[in-house]
């Protein structure tokens, strides 16, 4: 590895601070790939921060590092990770669990008073509307269900900040524009802070207050946009000309970040 | 049979993938019993049961220049091993008692391959450390090593399941342990983000994700257990007559309706056995299994 700055490990920020930051971070892989190039942004408390870019430019591996599963090569991440909810690009349920078991599962793993784990799985499970299903198992439901039995798993925790790795993007269009209005709803609520993967550029602008825009691999930050629509957003605020036009501005960043 | 429902209404919402109102199907009943899943079975018996029977007519004597004895017709057998009161006794007592063997057998496997496998899974030095002596153990040729284990054990009912547990382990040690290493890494990331203790993961993840596997493994165990406690009864005379012992006797006396009735039993009891896992398999983890259709 060439880099000779900083190897902090990630740190954990001080009891709370709440936002996430990226201090230079970067990742080389042990076979000398180089995935992420040294980054630095900040996700603020109650902002909505998506990343876009082409695949493998390290977009995913910033979730990683971000919540631990992968460690920077060089740089810091500063997080309350206690506080952190990760939404990954499959469902991942475990298939012998139930929808309620399922949604259970990150709190039964923190070791949460049974009583009070009920209580939010119960309430969250009505809030994303799997009201009913709570004794099914996943293969019995539809792609979409089984992402929203993954949301409600992680809104279990309440967490400060949400980590999402393209969530939505196996979905059809439908489900998947329907989901983003529900998204939003529950981030107007909850006032969670949130990072974003997508490939969508609608589905960026639509989201987030703020869009940022990675080159392909080694991935780093080209552009950075931010999104002036109020919330809450209506699901029409997608035919608007303004919503096209800074999709357009986004799209053509993209593409120079292809180049 | 409410399993049968159960992949019945599974069946809709999976293949529209809609997402919203109305998911778990009403449930259609097509393609429950289709008329060949019942004819398909049966003309297979009579395919069998006619090839038997042109064997013991014709082929033994005018192909092979054998008496056609050597291979009394279907109908004999029926009439001699199972219409008789006395010898159906014997043979049911007997096919109790190898039944009795088998089950000991693969009961032991299952402890014994489980921990095995559980012990193997937690660090690829231990898994090679045990590899070499499982796959020797299944290489040992059960006729040659069953005698040895009677004269140091002693012909009795330990060293009988003894056998069995020799023959039957491996298929345990394997699927179970292939099964603990392939949970899916996307969730052992769900365990991994909440630090969860490798206990938790066992239990958890590993133990749950590989049911499906370990059932497929305790079904080949099970088979090979009923074929270990047959071998054994032909090297051990003393205790309990089996089914293998009780087959030797009828071919020595020349009694070849009676043997073929045994033969034919004996390997019923491995049917019943395998199924039963099957059975098993499908009551634990067909409410949630993809697969679960194709297993008996």
């Amino acid at each position: 590895m060439t880099d000779s700055t900083t190897t902090a490990e990630p740190t954990t920020g001080p009891a709370g601070a709440v936002g996430l930051q990226f201090t230079d971070v970067s990742r080389t892989f042990p076979d000398g790939t180089r995935a992420l190039a040294e980054t630095s942004f900040r996700v603020e408390p109650g902002e909505f921060v998506t990343i876009v870019g082409p695949s493998g430019c390290g977009k995913s591996t910033l979730l990683r590092i971000a919540s631990g599963l992968d460690q920077a090569s060089t740089g810091a991440v500063t997080v309350d990770r206690g506080a952190l909810g990760y939404v990954f690009q499959d469902a991942t349920l475990l298939q012998w669990r139930t929808i309620r078991r399922n949604v259970a599962l990150f709190a039964e793993l923190d070791k949460m008073p049974r009583s009070e784990r009920d209580r939010r799985v119960a309430e969250n499970v009505r809030l994303v509307g799997l009201e009913g299903f709570e004794d099914k198992y996943p293969k019995q439901l539809s792609g979409g269900m089984r992402m929203r039995a993954s949301l409600a798993r992680s809104l279990v925790m309440e967490p400060d900040i949400f980590l999402f790795d393209e969530p939505f993007g196996a979905l059809d269009e439908i489900t998947r524009e329907r989901l983003n209005d529900e998204l939003l709803g529950m981030f107007r609520r909850n006032g969670f802070g949130a990072l974003f993967i997508t490939h969508s550029i609608q589905e960026a602008v639509f989201l987030s207050t703020r869009v940022l825009v990675m080159s392909a691999r080694p991935g780093r930050i080209v552009g950075s946009f931010e999104v002036p629509f109020p919330y809450p957003r209506a699901p029409g605020l997608r035919f608007e000309p303004a919503f096209a036009a800074l999709c357009g501005d986004v799209s053509h960043e993209l593409r120079g970040a292809h180049a | 049979m409410t399993l049968q429902a159960d992949l019945e209404t599974t069946a809709a919402p999976a293949v529209t993938g809609e997402d919203g109102a109305s998911p778990v199907g009403t449930g259609s009943t097509a393609g429950r019993h289709r008329p060949i899943d019942v004819l398909g079975p049966i003309a297979g018996l009579v395919v069998f049961v006619g090839l038997w029977w042109l064997m013991h007519a014709w082929i033994l004597e005018n192909v092979f220049d054998k008496p056609s004895f050597l291979v009394p017709s279907p109908a004999t057998v029926v009439d001699r091993a199972y219409l008789d009161a006395a010898v159906r006794g014997d043979m049911l007592q007997a096919l109790g008692w190898t039944a009795l063997v088998a089950l000991c057998g693969v009961a032991v496997s299952i402890v014994v391959g489980t921990l095995l496998a559980v012990v193997m899974a937690q660090a690829t030095w231990i898994e090679r450390s045990f590899w070499p002596y499982l796959i020797a153990a299944q290489a040992i040729p059960i006729l040659a090593i069953v005698p040895i284990l009677g004269n140091v054990f002693g012909f009795g009912f330990g060293t009988r399941i003894l056998v069995c547990v020799i023959i039957s382990v491996f298929p345990i040690v394997s699927n179970t342990l292939f099964g603990l290493l392939s949970a899916d890494p996307s969730q052992h990331d769900l365990f991994t983000l909440k630090g969860a203790s490798r206990w938790t993961r066992l239990i958890k993840l590993q133990l749950p994700s590989a049911t499906p596997a370990i059932f497929t493994g305790y079904r080949i165990a099970a088979g090979l257990s009923v074929i270990g406690a047959v071998v054994g009864e032909l090297f051990f005379r003393q205790g309990g007559k089996g089914i293998g012992i009780l087959m030797d006797e009828y071919r020595g006396r020349g009694q070849w309706p009676q043997t073929y009735g045994a033969l034919v039993l004996s390997s019923l009891l491995g049917v019943a056995v395998f199924m039963f896992f099957g059975w098993l398999s499908n009551l634990v983890i067909g409410r949630w299994h993809e697969s679960t259709r194709k297993s008996g």
